[in-house]
């Protein structure tokens, strides 16, 4: 507890990463932070994603294994793992797309009020969520 | 304001600032388009099998399209990920070493990317 006096006292200095936890963040902050995480995980994905393009592209023989990885998995690994990774890309490809979107929006048009931060906010993840649960269920059922 | 040249220089990046800013969305822009570009072709003529899959690009255009969405996607994530970077690795010798990774893992998955479009 004084430990996170004496850090408030502190403010204003350098953002940590452990500072975005200390905030019970506005859905406008939620959405900033998961724009940032989303384009964090296609970062790390990069290889991944390449090897579907390659796979699922190259020969009918190399699409077919693509299409087994999601079906049938390799060696231990479950099938649904994969569509699970798969399922992760495309939220934060969803979500990264939308957020940004709305970032392109108050670029041109100046729209910088509370309300508009927040009514895109919610929008952005609704439109996202709702998205990614329809394609999630396509993937799965 | 502290000394901020010389052997006390904050090292943030070369030239970073609005060339940057405006590089990242102009590369959003054009990786919006290509996105409903392929979303077009995939939703409209029937079923999606492997046959329909390869023809989307095998065409020329969409060969160099595509292309030019994987320079602008290298582009986009180096200045993102050297955002991430700005914020929260504030060693620099840390940054830097990471900065460094980041650019590898990016051209060399932009290099591999497109090997894979160009042998199609």
């Amino acid at each position: 507890m004084t430990e996170s006096i004496k850090h408030k006292t502190q403010r204003p200095g350098t953002m940590r990463l452990v500072d975005a936890l200390q905030y019970r963040l506005p859905l406008a902050g939620w959405v900033s932070i998961l724009h940032r995480a989303s384009g964090a995980l296609m970062f790390v994905l990069l290889p991944f994603i390449i090897w579907m393009f390659d796979t699922s592209l190259s020969t009918e023989i190399s699409h077919s294994q693509f299409v087994a990885l999601f079906l049938g998995g390799i060696g231990w690994l479950p099938g649904w793992l994969f569509k699970l990774v798969a399922l992760s890309l495309i939220w934060a490809y969803l979500h990264h797309f939308i957020a940004g979107v709305r970032h392109l929006w108050m670029d041109a048009t100046h729209a910088v009020s509370l309300e508009f931060g927040r009514a895109s906010a919610v929008a952005t993840l609704a439109l996202s969520g709702t998205l990614t649960l329809l394609l999630g269920a396509k993937l799965f059922i | 304001m502290a000394q901020n040249y010389g052997s006390r220089r904050i090292v943030v990046g070369a030239h970073y600032g609005l060339r940057d800013w405006l590089s990242q969305r102009v590369t959003a822009a054009l990786m919006a388009l290509f996105t409903f570009v392929l979303l077009a072709q995939i939703l409209f003529g029937g079923e999606l099998d492997y046959d329909r899959w390869a023809a989307i690009f095998s065409k020329q255009w969409m060969r160099v399209l595509t292309f030019s969405v994987i320079v602008a996607l290298a582009v986009h994530a180096w200045v993102g990920v050297r955002d991430i970077l700005m914020d929260y690795v504030h060693g620099v010798v840390l940054r830097l070493c990471l900065q460094g990774v980041t650019l590898v893992w990016l051209v060399g998955c932009a290099g591999w990317a497109i090997q894979v479009l160009w042998r199609l």
